[in-house]
Parts: structure tokens; C-alpha cells; sequence
């Protein structure tokens, strides 16, 4: 094939915008490169990914404390302070240091190849903000060496308790943790500049945005939330820091602060942020079953345009954590009703998934039964979650153990099942190894029965008016939290055969074919693993949408020279 | 490009092409609309805590200044226009003009700083007196910050303007800091509303 020298650069696509630069140059091209600088997308999302999954081990070990203090009904196996230090510190951990980077580590991994571009846009802020991710990492376990410990004040780390530092130590743990969440904001900010600029300025010909798979849609919302309300994040922790460090009373009533202003500032980005996080499994689940029910996504424009409309509806409902810190009754009535709008497109969402599977020829492997697993816990999550949204309901079960199950059925029984349902799916693709399927399956297993038994028994336990963060509770309590530990205790193991999988399917698994799921999208286009640059200078014109499974038509202009490319190598 | 059919340019197209300057636009303007977010959180809280606080002012304050600031605030717009100025003049090639433009901007900028810093001096209150004093000192030294940003990435824009061959790429560097001033320009009108014509 030959270049049209007529091509002129003002056309609708000029390749020249998608030329990135090129990785740094004599970077090692084997194990090594993770370990180092690296500007490949491809190297730092496997970075990210591998750092989250051992900061998930960390914070599950923090769980697995937790849950052994709550086997018994008195405070026995670790000190009450301490146990203050472990739930904080396990909400941080596993927000901060988990799931942000995995879900930054996928849209390395997957927007570049799924729009055809060669690499992020900003290939150096790129690494730049992933190394911050370690950094603060350590700056937060470091918290646990200081004197008084690591923060205690939850992950929400509302003053007053926020601002108290007792042994009157610069460095406390509530300082470390601050620090930590900023440079967290910090990095989630370089990224969220990264991955737009990329989705909207480096597509592949003719891939409109209304072409674009649906995780671009997701990832774009979402790091449209990281973008208008980290700052506000940012803003509340810097007053934060400075009344707890340098004696300002922005918090401080004593002092003519307001400690409900933090609150504000805390939830205006802290809710949204659970969308960030959801917001991509969406898109995951939007890719899972078309693949594996072998059907195009139904109403692929809504579900587009749905992510945009919990982007926006995600900004205006964060009072409704403040129903019972003393909100005057208007407001807690209007952000009741946003709240419950969201259910609107999530609904959308949701029946769109059902619709795509509904007679589709269904093939349960891991992924899929991950992705499976994960709609069935976001259904019930939905429903406790408009429940929650219900004043008179949030009044009754406000601090109690329906909140905390509520929420880990969103973050663990959700967006973490959908995580690794991704993490299956593309596995091959990107290492070039198959998994071990038996493997995978005993893995959703037992994780899909522990998630069970761990949170299920949390609703009914708080229906019953357990508090949660406390170290011991009431007897009559007792037996729902021996199952919930022990569901907590599966979980652990359940990792067991998921890092099994992992190292050895890519040390010593067998070869992964171009594309093993018979999936439609750019990246299934390329090699497994894909060369460094993805197409490089050779980027295909996509001809028709996403999803076209069933209907014959390619999706790129010469697909067959693309398939065939990606065979041989 | 009408007919899209697998067309891809010639390598040493590529290898001469202006690498990603449009990218660079494009981001510093996502990250501008984000920053400017945080500032926003910052009035929100001010204008919070003056229409709600118990106790506003502490004891023995009257109120700000404003003729003083008011000479800075004057400085610090019509620095704007100054480096729209610079600007022009880099895309009609004049080289000299922008360095001068530009050297009179960054003097600009810093007479306001300078400004600032004599005014904090001169203060009776501190950041530990009540809210009053706790928003002045974050608002005017968050924007204070961003104005020694903006100064210090001038330098950095002069400095390359002597590199051969440095626009060779377009001039995203010099568009984005400009843009970044005139940012910064808006913020401190907004600011001086808030804080300096806002006192009864």
C-alpha cells in the first residue's frame, strides 16, 4: 500500500497530532522496566496494577484485624486506639493506594490501544504520577512508625477528632495522612489531565466519539469527577492541615470555624470519587458481555451518554452523607431527590446489560462470571443504596453496620469484582499468557461466597442497630459477625489462588493467541502483548462502532491485514 | 484526507512533524479548569464564613486597606494586557518586542508580590486570628503562590526564547503561560471583590 501524498494536515484526522514521543530510549526490555522510570503506558499500567494488588493484600490484612477483633463481642484482640488506626487506615489504603491505581493502571492499559493511539499524551507526567502513587504510599504505612500512630479519625478524617494532636508532634499520623491524600490528589490530578487529553486529541481515523468503546466513555467521565472535585478535596485538606498544624480555626468552633464546612468539602468530591471508581467497572461490564454473550450492547448511545449523566448527578448529591450532622430539612429533601435520581441512569445502565445478555449464547469463564457476579451485587447494592438515600431511612440506620455493608457491597462485591473480571479479560492480551480457568473459577468462588458472607450479615446486623467503628459491641450482635469474619477470613484466601494464577500463568503459562475471547475493538487488533508504540505509524480507519458482534460488518478498513499482522507476530 | 483508506504519512513526515504542541494546550487548559475549582472551594468557604461566622473580624480590626492594594490590583490587570502584547508580537516574529513584553510583565508581577508581601507585614492580625484572619492569609497567599508560579514560568519561557529553533514547534509554552497569567489576573479581581469591596 502506498501514502497519498495529496494527504493534507488540516483534514479531519492528521496522524501527526497521534505521534507521541517515543519511550525513553535504551530503557531495559525485559523484567526490569518495571521497576524503573518508564514512559510506556503498557509498562506503567502494569505498575500501577501490581502496586494496588499489594497495597489490596495490605489493607485486607488490616480487614482481617478487624474482623478478628469483631469475632468476639469484647474489645480483646487489639486495643481500642488501635483498632481507631486500623479502620481508618484500611479505608485509606484500600481507596488511595487500591483501587485509584488499579483503575489508573487499566486506563493505561486499555485507552491507548481501544482508541488507537501509541501511547498517553504525556507519556513523562504519565510516570511522574504513577512514582507519586509509592511515594505517598509510603508516607501513609510510615504513619504506623510515628508517635501516637497512625490516623485515627476514619478515612473521612472529620474534625474535630481530625484536628486534635494530642503529644503536640509535628509529624503525627493525622499529618502524614493529610500529606498522603494530597499528593494522592496530586497524582490522580496529573492522570485525569492525561487521559482526557488523550481520549479527546489521539483517536484513531474515523473513530468518532460516539465510535469509542464504552470504557473510554466511563474512563471519561470519571476522570471528569476527578477533575471538578478533587480540587475541592484538596482545598478542605490544606485547612485541614493548617488547623491542625499551624493553629488556624477554619474547623475549629472554639475558634469561630465551622467543622460542617469540612464536611462539605470532604463529600463534594468523596461521593463522586465512589463514581470514579464505579464508574469505570460500568465500562468494563459494558465490554465483558457483548464479548461473552456474543450480542452488540443494546442502546449503545444511552449507555454513552448515561455515564455523563451520573458524572453530573454524582456533584449534586454528597449532603446526603450529612443527613444526621444537623442539615436543615430543605436540603436534606433536595439532595434527597438527586440522590434517587441517579438510579435513573445506573437503572439505564443496568437494563441495558440484562437486555444484552438476554438470550445471548452465554459462555461462563472467569471474567464473565466475575462480570456476572458484579451486576448481581450492584443490583443489591442499588436498592440499600436508594434505601440510604430515604431520610427517615438514613435517620434509623445512620453510623451503623447497613452503611459499612452498603458501602462494601459497592467497593468490594462491585467495583473489586469488576476489577478483576478485567483483570482476567485482558490478562492475555497484555501479558501474552493464558490463565489457568480452573484456577480463575475457584477464585470467583470463593471470593463471591466470602463477599457473601462477609457483608450480607453487615445490613442485617446494622438493621439491628450496631454501630460501626467500635471495637466491641452487644452479644446479641454476635452471630452476625462470626459469619461476617469469617467471610472476611474466605476473602483472604481467596487470594490465594488469584496471585497463584497471576505469577505463574505469566512466568510459565501457555502462549495467549491475538485475540482468545473472539472480541471486536482496536486492541484485539494488535499482537498479545501489543509492541510498544500499539499500531505505530500503521493505525487502522475504523469504519464502524463497538460491539458489532453478530452483525459481519468489520470494524476497521482492512481488517484482515490487521488480524493477520497481529497473528504472525 | 477525504478518502481514509489506510493512509499513514511518509516516516520522515512523522520525524519532522510538531510533536504533540496541541496536546500541550489542550491539557494546561483541562488542568486550568481544575485548579481554578480550588479557588472556587476557597470563596466558597470566605463567603461561608462572612455571612455566618459568630465573630468575624477580631478585636481592634476595622477592616482592610484598599487604596494601597487597590494601586497593586491595577498593576497586576494591566500586566495582562502587557503580555497580550508580548504575545502579538511573538506571532509577527518580532523577538525583541515579546522579550520586552514579556520582561515587563514578569517586573509587573513582581511588584505586586512585592506589594503583597509589604502589606502582610503591615497587618495587625495573623492567620491564628479567627476566620477572618485564617481565609485572608490562605486566599491572598494561595494566589500569591500562583503569581511566583507565573513568574517563575515566564523566566523559564524567556530563557528558552534564546534557545535556536525553540518555536520551531508552535508556541504552546509561551499560549499556556499566558493563559496561566491571565488566569491568575481573573482570580485576584475576584479576590479583591471578595476581600477588599466586600467590607460592610
Amino acid at each position: 500500500m502506498k501514502p497519498d501524498p495529496q494527504m493534507s494536515p488540516s483534514s479531519v484526522f492528521d496522524p501527526r497530532v497521534l505521534k507521541a514521543p517515543h519511550p525513553v530510549p535504551g530503557a531495559p526490555d525485559n523484567w526490569r522496566r518495571f521497576f524503573g522510570f518508564n514512559t510506556d503506558a503498557k509498562v506503567i499500567g502494569i505498575q500501577y496494577i501490581a502496586l494496588a494488588l499489594f497495597f489490596l493484600l495490605v489493607g485486607g490484612l488490616l480487614a482481617m484485624i478487624m474482623r478478628g477483633e469483631l469475632l468476639t463481642p469484647p474489645s480483646d484482640l487489639v486495643d481500642p486506639t488501635v483498632y481507631n488506626g486500623l479502620y481508618t487506615m484500611h479505608g485509606t489504603v484500600m481507596l488511595f493506594l487500591f483501587l485509584f491505581p488499579i483503575l489508573n493502571g487499566f486506563n493505561n492499559l486499555l485507552i491507548p490501544p481501544m482508541i488507537g493511539a501509541p501511547d498517553m499524551a504525556f507519556p513523562r507526567l504519565n510516570a511522574a504520577a504513577f512514582w507519586i502513587v509509592p511515594v505517598f504510599g509510603v508516607v501513609l504505612m510510615a504513619s504506623f512508625l510515628v508517635p501516637g500512630g497512625p490516623s485515627s479519625s476514619g478515612w473521612w478524617a472529620y474534625p474535630p477528632v481530625s484536628t486534635q494532636n494530642p503529644l503536640n508532634h509535628f509529624i503525627n499520623g493525622q499529618f502524614l495522612w493529610i500529606l498522603a491524600v494530597a499528593l494522592s490528589g496530586v497524582s490522580s490530578i496529573m492522570g485525569a489531565v492525561n487521559f482526557c487529553t488523550t481520549i479527546l486529541r489521539m483517536r484513531a481515523p474515523g473513530m468518532t466519539l460516539f465510535r469509542m468503546p464504552i470504557f473510554c466513555w466511563t474512563a471519561l467521565a470519571a476522570q471528569a469527577i476527578q477533575l471538578g472535585g478533587l480540587p475541592v478535596l484538596t482545598a478542605g485538606a490544606v485547612m485541614l492541615l493548617f488547623d491542625l498544624s499551624f493553629g488556624t480555626s477554619f474547623f475549629r468552633p472554639e475558634g469561630g470555624g465551622d467543622p460542617m464546612l469540612y464536611q462539605h468539602f470532604f463529600w463534594f468530591y468523596s461521593h463522586p470519587a465512589v463514581y470514579v471508581m464505579v464508574l469505570p467497572v460500568f465500562g468494563i461490564f459494558s465490554e465483558l458481555f457483548p464479548v461473552y454473550a456474543r450480542k452488540p450492547l443494546l442502546g449503545y448511545h444511552v449507555v454513552a451518554l448515561a455515564s455523563f449523566g451520573i458524572t453530573f448527578l454524582s456533584l449534586i448529591v454528597w449532603v446526603h452523607h450529612m443527613f444526621t450532622s444537623g442539615t436543615p430539612q430543605w436540603m436534606r429533601n433536595v439532595f434527597m431527590v438527586t440522590t434517587m435520581l441517579i438510579a435513573v441512569p445506573t437503572g439505564i445502565k443496568v437494563f441495558a446489560w440484562l437486555a444484552t445478555l438476554w438470550r445471548g449464547k452465554i459462555r461462563l469463564s472467569t471474567p464473565m462470571l466475575f462480570a456476572l457476579g458484579g451486576l448481581f451485587n450492584f443490583i443489591f447494592a442499588g436498592i440499600t443504596g436508594v434505601m440510604l438515600a430515604t431520610v427517615p431511612v438514613d435517620i434509623h440506620v445512620g453510623n451503623t453496620y447497613f452503611v459499612v455493608g452498603h458501602f462494601h457491597t459497592v467497593i468490594f462485591s462491585t467495583i473489586t469484582f469488576g476489577v478483576f473480571a478485567g483483570i482476567y479479560h485482558w490478562f492475555p492480551k497484555f501479558t501474552g499468557k493464558m490463565y489457568y480457568e480452573g484456577l480463575g473459577k475457584l477464585h470467583f468462588l470463593l471470593t463471591f461466597i466470602g463477599a457473601q458472607l462477609n457483608f450480607l450479615p453487615m445490613h442485617w446486623a446494622g438493621l439491628m442497630g450496631m454501630p460501626r467503628r467500635v471495637a466491641s459491641y452487644d452479644p446479641e450482635f454476635a452471630f452476625a459477625n462470626v459469619l461476617a469474619s469469617l467471610g472476611a477470613f474466605l476473602l483472604g484466601v481467596a487470594t490465594i489462588p488469584f496471585l497463584l494464577n497471576m505469577v505463574s500463568s505469566w512466568v510459565r503459562g501457555p502462549r495467549a493467541p491475538a485475540n482468545p475471547w473472539g472480541a471486536i475493538g482496536l486492541e484485539w487488533l494488535l499482537p498479545s502483548p501489543p509492541p510498544a508504540e500499539n499500531f505505530e505509524h500503521d493505525v487502522p480507519t475504523v469504519i464502524s462502532g463497538p460491539y458489532g458482534y453478530g452483525l459481519g460488518k468489520p470494524l476497521v478498513d482492512d481488517q484482515e491485514r490487521y488480524v493477520a499482522r497481529s497473528q504472525e507476530a | 484526507m477525504d478518502t481514509p483508506a489506510h493512509g499513514h504519512p511518509p516516516a520522515h513526515d512523522l520525524a519532522h512533524a510538531p510533536a504533540h504542541g496541541g496536546h500541550n494546550l489542550t491539557g494546561f487548559v483541562i488542568f486550568l479548569c481544575s485548579e481554578s475549582l480550588i479557588f472556587l472551594a476557597f470563596f466558597a468557604a470566605y463567603i461561608t464564613y462572612r455571612m455566618s461566622a459568630p465573630v468575624w473580624r477580631p478585636a481592634g480590626v476595622e477592616g482592610l486597606e484598599v487604596r494601597e492594594p487597590l494601586l497593586y490590583t491595577l498593576i497586576l490587570v494591566s500586566s495582562s494586557l502587557v503580555i497580550w502584547l508580548a504575545e502579538r508580537a511573538l506571532q509577527r516574529g518580532r523577538l525583541g518586542a515579546f522579550r520586552g513584553w514579556w520582561l515587563l510583565t514578569m517586573v509587573m508581577g513582581s511588584i505586586f508580590v512585592f506589594g503583597q508581601a509589604q502589606e502582610w507585614a503591615k497587618l495587625p492580625f495573623g492567620p491564628q486570628s479567627g476566620v477572618f484572619g485564617a481565609s485572608f492569609y490562605l486566599l491572598t497567599g494561595f494566589h500569591g503562590l500562583h503569581v511566583i508560579t507565573g513568574i517563575l514560568l515566564m523566566g523559564l519561557m524567556l530563557v528558552r526564547s534564546f534557545r535556536p529553533g525553540n518555536y520551531d514547534n508552535g508556541e504552546a509554552g509561551v499560549v499556556s503561560v499566558s493563559l496561566f497569567w491571565h488566569f491568575v489576573d481573573v482570580i485576584w479581581i475576584l479576590l479583591f471583590l471578595l476581600l477588599y469591596a466586600w467590607q460592610r
